[in-house]
C-alpha cells in the first residue's frame, strides 16, 4: 500500500463502479481485501466497458468462424484472407460517451483508438469510416456536437494519414443527450506478418512505447459503463487528450520494430490502459507479468501507482520483445523520437506483480482480472409498447392528395431531410485518398480500395437502421446485416466478414436488455444464412440520459472483397440509353420509414419482411451482374424508399442523368409505392446492349425483377402505368438533396 | 534521373510519391530522411504532403528548419530540381525558398475535393510538357492552403512570371467560385525565381493513374523528365 492511498471499503468499490457482490467476489479471489492500486484494476478491469458482463452471456451464439477467417473475436482486431500473402484486419469501436462530453477530443480519441487496434496487429492502417448518430440539428446543442465530432475525427484521421472512405450519420431526438460516435478501421497485414498481444516467454523483457503518461482518462472505462446525469460536464477530465502526430510516429515505428522480428507479442493500450495490457497480454499466454511502474515515462509529476495503471492517455503500445532484442526495440523508437522503455518482465506464475520503487503495491492474478470478471444473465423482458408500436398502421394516416405535386413535394422534402440529405459537408472535411489506393470515395453505397500489386479490391461499409431495429430488434437488426452486405455487393464486393458496434441503452432494464439479446439474435441468423463471420465488435452499453435510451444501434461494418477491382460498381446512372431494373420483392412498408419520420414524426409500425435466401440470391445475383460487366450502376433501396434510390441515382454523382420509370398499374397509394422501405430491393441500370445477357443472367437466380425504365434527359419521371407520380428537373432534385443537412451545419 | 522523396516525421505522402515515381514512371526513387544532407546522388527532390511534425507551430515551420531543408540552397544551385507539394509547398515558404505563406484556409476547415488549374507557366521545368491556358485536375487535401503575399512580393510574381498554377472552373476562368481556399490571386502553386523550386498545393501524385482520378498529375513529372511528347498528343488536351 503507497502512503496516502484511501483506506479500501466497501464504499470506496461501490464508488468505483462495482457492486457489493462484485467486491465480495474480489475478496474471496484474493483471499483478502485488495489494496487500492488493486482495486483500481479491478474497477477498471471489470467495469461493463472492459469485461462485457451483461452482454457475454448473448455474445455466444454470434457465429465467428469461416474458412477464410484468420483471427476471430478475441484479439485486438479480426482477420480475413484475401489471398495470396495478404490479408485484412478491420474493428469498429466505440467512443459514444467521451463524445458527449468532450466532442472533439472524444471523436478524436475514438480513431486513435480503433486505429492502433489495427496496427498492433502488424497492419498498416488503409481506411477509415465512422457511422455517427445525433439529435436533432436544428437544435445549437447537436450542431455544436456535430462540429466538434466531424472537425475531430478529421483531425486525427488527416494528420495520422489514413483515407475516409465512407459512414454514415443519422438523426432521432434518442440521440440528443447520447450521440454515437462509432469509428472503424481497416488495415492491411501480410499472413507472416500478423502479431497477437500474447505476453509469451518467461523472462522476456516488456516494453512500454509511444507518448508519456499522464493523468487524462483515468476511469475512462468506468465512465462509459455509467449512464449520464446532471453531472455529466464534470466528467470532463475522463476524456482522453488525443496526438496523431505520434500515433503516426508510434505506427512507423511498431511496423518498423515489428520487421526485425525482435517482438514477440503487442498490444495498444486503450480503455484501462496499462492494467488492460498487462493483465490480458499475460493472460492470453497463460503467463505472468512483473512491472515496474516508476519507470513508466510520464508527463506529470507526483502520479500514484494507481494513476499510472489506469491512465489512458493515448498514443501508447506495451510490448513483450525477445530477450536478447532490446537493443532493436530502442534503435528503432529512437529514430522516431519515442520512448521506449523496459519496465518489466514476463514470467510464469500467472500473476500481475506491479511494484512501485522496489515495493509490491498490486498482486493479482491475471486471469482473475482477464477473464473472470462476472457473466450475468439478466432478466431481458419485451417491452410493453412492443405491441402498440406493430399495431399501427401508417395507411391509416390520411391519404395525401393524389397529384404529381404531391408527390414531387413529398420526394423533395424526404431528400432534404438531414437522414437523407448529402452528406458532403461532413466527408469533405476527410482525407479520402492518402495511400492513393481509394476508388470509389464516400457517397455512394460503399468505399472501395485498390490494392496495389495485385487485381484485388476490398470494399467497405457501415450501416443500421435503427428505426427498424427499434420496431422489431430481431428483424431490424438480421437486415442491418443484410444493408451492409447489400451495400457491398451493389459495389462488386463479396462480404468477407463483419465487425458489430452495438450501442444500447441501460442493461440493468430488461426492456433494453430484451432489444439487445433479439438483437444479438438477428445478427447471428442473417450472418448464418448470408454466411458472414463476426470476427469482432464492440458492446456500448448505457446510452441513456434520465432514464431516456437511445433507439436500439447495433452497427454493422463490413468488409467484402472485389476478385477485380476493375470489375466495381457505383450507385449513379452512368448513360443515356441504359434500362433501369429493379430487382427484389415488391413488398415494402411505411412502417418506420423515413416518410413516416419526416411527414408525420413518428417512429411506429410493421416493417416489410426479411427472407434471407431471397437477400442471398439477390446480392449473388448482383455480383455476377457486376463480374460480367453488365451495369452501368446499382443501388441499394433505403431510406425514402425507391423513389429516394431513384433521385440519388439521377442526381447524386459526379455526372448526373435521367431516368423515365414506369412502374406499371399499381394498386394502392402512391406514396407506399415510392416511398415504401423494404429490405433486398436493388435499382440497376443496365447497358443496353447486355439487356439480353443481363435477362439470361438473372434467370439462373430465383429473385423477382422487373425492367422499370430507361436513363436519359434532364428529369426524373416516375409513371405508374397512366398517372404520374414524380415529374421533378434534376436541379430540383439535386438542390434539395445538396442543401438538407448542409443548412443545418453551414 | 534520381529522384529523392524527404520524409520528415508526420510526412505521409512519401510513400504515394514513391510508389508514382517507381511503378508507374519507371524512374528510380530513394526515401531520404529528413537528417540527410548528402543530396549529392539525386536530380530533383520531392518534399511531399502531410503533417510533418503535426504542422505544430505552424503547417511546415519545424520541417522548414531540419537539416535536409537547410541543404537545399546548395542541392539547387548545383541544379537539383525541388517539388514541393502540400505540406511541402507549406516547408519551402517556411524555410524562405519560396515566398509568401500558407494560411488557413478561409472557410476555416479542412477541404478534400478535386481543382482544376489553369497552367499560367509553361516555360517551366516542371511545366514545359503543359500548354499556357491548359486546365489540369488535380485534387487538394488541407486545412491550411490559403496563399498570402505582400503586394510588393504579389507584383514581384507576376512580373517574373513565378505563378505557375491558378485555381479556375473546369472551362479554365479564375474566378472567386473556382478557389477552394481563398488564396490571393487563386494562386495555387509558384516557382521560385530561379526556376529550381515548384511549390503547390495539389496533390499531383494522386493525379498520375486513370484508375484514382486522373492522370494530369504525370505531366508535371513528364515535365521534370524532359519529356516531350512530339507528337503533340499531351497538347491536344
Amino acid at each position: 500500500m503507497t502512503a496516502g492511498d484511501p483506506k479500501v471499503t466497501l464504499d470506496l468499490a461501490q464508488s468505483h463502479g462495482l457492486t457489493a457482490e462484485e467486491y465480495d467476489r474480489i475478496i474471496r479471489r484474493l483471499g483478502r481485501e485488495p489494496t487500492f492500486t488493486e482495486l483500481g484494476l479491478f474497477s477498471a478491469l471489470w467495469s461493463e466497458h472492459c469485461a462485457y458482463k451483461h452482454s457475454r452471456v448473448f455474445l455466444r451464439s454470434l457465429p465467428t468462424r469461416a474458412a477464410h477467417v484468420l483471427q476471430g473475436p478475441g484479439e485486438n482486431a479480426g482477420i480475413v484472407d484475401l489471398g495470396g500473402d495478404l490479408a485484412l484486419t478491420f474493428k469498429i469501436e466505440s467512443h459514444n460517451h467521451p463524445s458527449f462530453i468532450e466532442p472533439f477530443q472524444g471523436a478524436a480519441t475514438g480513431v486513435g483508438g480503433i486505429l492502433r487496434d489495427i496496427f498492433t496487429m502488424g497492419a498498416r492502417p488503409i481506411a477509415v469510416l465512422d457511422s455517427l448518430r445525433f439529435g436533432d440539428p436544428a437544435d445549437p446543442r447537436t450542431r455544436r456536437l456535430i462540429e466538434g465530432v466531424v472537425s475531430g475525427i478529421g483531425w486525427y484521421g488527416n494528420c495520422f494519414g489514413v483515407p475516409n472512405l465512407g459512414g454514415e450519420v443519422g438523426f432521432a431526438p434518442e440521440y440528443a443527450g447520447n450521440p454515437l460516435v462509432n469509428a472503424m478501421a481497416v488495415g492491411l497485414v501480410s499472413k507472416r506478418g500478423i502479431f497477437r498481444a500474447r505476453a509469451d516467454g518467461v523472462g522476456n523483457p516488456v516494453f512500454y512505447v509511444g507518448a508519456k503518461t499522464g493523468r487524462d482518462g483515468i476511469h475512462g472505462a468506468t465512465m462509459a459503463s455509467a449512464t449520464f446525469d446532471e453531472t455529466a460536464e464534470e466528467r470532463r477530465p475522463t476524456v482522453q487528450v488525443g496526438d496523431p502526430f505520434t500515433e503516426k510516429l508510434l505506427l512507423e515505428a511498431c511496423l518498423e520494430a515489428m520487421a526485425t522480428g525482435a517482438i514477440v507479442g503487442i498490444q495498444d493500450m486503450g480503455a484501462a490502459g496499462l492494467a488492460c495490457a498487462c493483465s490480458e497480454m499475460p493472460a492470453r499466454s497463460g503467463m505472468g507479468m512483473e512491472i515496474e511502474v516508476s519507470r513508466v515515462p510520464q508527463r506529470e509529476t507526483g502520479m500514484t501507482p494507481y494513476e499510472i495503471m489506469l491512465s489512458e492517455s493515448q498514443e501508447r503500445m506495451l510490448l513483450v520483445a525477445a530477450r536478447g532484442r532490446e537493443e532493436d526495440v530502442r534503435r528503432t523508437f529512437a529514430k522516431w523520437e519515442l520512448d521506449a522503455v523496459e519496465i518489466g518482465t514476463v514470467t510464469d506464475d500467472g500473476l500481475l506483480r506491479v511494484r512501485f520503487h522496489g515495493a509490491v503495491v498490486a498482486e493479482v492474478p491475471v486471469k482473475a482480472l482477464a477473464d473472470e470478471a462476472p457473466v450475468y444473465e439478466k432478466p431481458t423482458a419485451r417491452p410493453g409498447w412492443q405491441d402498440a408500436l406493430g399495431a399501427f398502421d401508417p395507411l391509416a394516416l390520411p391519404a395525401p392528395p393524389d397529384s404529381c405535386d404531391a408527390a414531387a413535394e413529398a420526394l423533395l422534402t424526404l431528400l432534404a431531410s438531414p437522414g437523407i440529405a448529402s452528406k458532403e459537408w461532413v466527408f469533405r472535411q476527410y482525407d479520402q485518398q492518402v495511400g492513393i489506393n481509394s476508388l470509389v470515395l464516400p457517397g455512394s453505397d460503399a468505399g472501395v480500395l485498390r490494392i496495389k500489386g495485385t487485381r484485388t479490391g476490398v470494399a467497405v461499409t457501415t450501416d443500421c437502421n435503427a428505426r427498424f431495429v427499434y420496431l422489431d430488434p430481431r428483424a431490424g437488426a438480421a437486415m442491418a446485416v443484410a444493408e451492409a452486405a447489400r451495400n457491398l455487393s451493389v459495389s462488386g464486393a463479396r462480404p468477407l466478414g463483419l465487425t458489430d458496434c452495438l450501442n444500447f441503452g441501460s442493461p440493468e432494464r430488461p426492456e433494453i436488455l430484451w432489444q439487445f439479446k433479439e438483437a444479438v439474435a438477428g445478427i447471428s441468423e442473417a450472418c448464418r444464412v448470408l454466411e458472414i463471420p463476426v470476427v469482432g465488435g464492440n458492446v456500448s452499453f448505457y446510452n441513456e440520459t434520465l432514464g431516456q435510451a437511445i433507439l436500439p444501434t447495433p452497427v454493422i461494418g463490413m468488409a467484402g472483397i472485389l476478385d477485380d477491382a476493375e470489375a466495381r460498381c457505383t450507385q449513379w446512372l452512368a448513360e443515356e440509353g441504359d434500362r433501369i431494373a429493379l430487382l427484389g420483392p415488391d413488398t415494402v412498408s411505411l412502417g418506420g420509414s423515413e416518410w413516416l419520420w419526416v411527414q408525420h414524426r413518428r417512429v411506429a409500425g410493421r416493417l416489410a419482411p426479411l427472407d434471407l435466401a431471397v437477400e442471398r440470391a439477390l446480392q449473388e445475383a448482383c455480383r455476377a451482374a457486376i463480374g460480367a460487366q453488365l451495369l452501368g450502376s446499382a443501388h441499394d433501396c433505403a431510406e425514402g424508399g425507391l423513389a429516394v434510390a431513384l433521385a440519388e441515382a439521377c442526381a447524386s454523382g459526379p455526372r448526373r442523368w435521367g431516368a423515365d420509370v414506369d412502374l406499371g398499374p399499381v394498386g394502392g397509394r402512391a406514396d407506399l409505392t415510392l416511398f415504401g422501405e423494404g429490405p433486398s430491393r436493388v435499382v440497376v441500370s443496365v447497358k443496353a446492349d447486355r439487356a439480353r445477357h443481363f435477362e439470361q443472367l438473372m434467370s439462373e437466380f430465383r429473385v423477382p425483377w422487373r425492367w422499370i425504365g430507361r436513363v436519359g434527359g434532364d428529369r426524373l419521371r416516375i409513371r405508374a402505368g397512366e398517372a404520374t407520380l414524380v415529374d421533378l428537373d434534376l436541379d430540383r432534385i439535386a438542390g434539395a438533396w445538396r442543401g438538407g443537412f448542409e443548412r443545418y451545419v453551414s | 534521373m534520381n529522384f529523392g522523396v524527404v520524409i520528415f516525421p508526420g510526412t505521409w505522402s512519401d510513400c504515394d510519391f514513391h510508389y508514382v515515381i517507381s511503378e508507374v514512371l519507371h524512374q528510380p526513387v530513394r526515401y531520404v530522411w529528413h537528417r540527410d544532407t548528402n543530396l549529392a546522388d539525386f536530380d530533383c527532390l520531392i518534399l511531399p504532403g502531410g503533417f510533418s511534425y503535426g504542422d505544430y507551430l505552424r503547417a511546415g515551420a519545424v520541417a522548414g528548419r531540419s537539416p535536409v531543408v537547410e541543404a537545399l540552397p546548395e542541392f539547387t544551385a548545383r541544379g537539383g530540381l525541388v517539388l514541393g507539394s502540400c505540406n511541402g509547398f507549406q516547408i519551402l515558404c517556411e524555410a524562405g525558398l519560396l515566398p509568401g505563406a500558407l494560411m488557413r484556409n478561409e472557410c476555416l476547415q479542412y477541404r478534400c475535393q478535386s481543382t482544376y488549374l489553369l497552367v499560367e507557366n509553361a516555360e517551366t521545368a516542371f511545366t514545359r510538357a503543359m500548354r499556357p491556358g491548359q486546365v489540369l485536375k488535380m485534387p487538394i487535401s488541407h486545412g491550411e492552403g490559403k496563399y498570402h503575399a505582400d503586394a510588393e512580393t504579389l507584383r514581384g510574381l507576376r512580373e517574373k512570371n513565378q505563378i505557375v498554377f491558378r485555381y479556375c472552373t473546369e472551362h479554365g476562368r479564375v474566378v472567386k467560385e473556382a478557389n477552394p481556399n481563398g488564396s490571393l490571386d487563386n494562386i495555387a502553386g509558384i516557382i521560385n525565381d530561379e526556376g529550381t523550386v515548384l511549390g503547390l498545393m495539389p496533390h499531383p501524385e494522386r493525379a498520375a493513374e486513370a484508375a484514382v482520378g486522373g492522370t494530369d498529375g504525370t505531366l508535371i513529372f513528364n515535365s521534370i523528365l524532359g519529356t516531350l511528347v512530339e507528337d503533340g498528343s499531351f497538347l491536344k488536351r
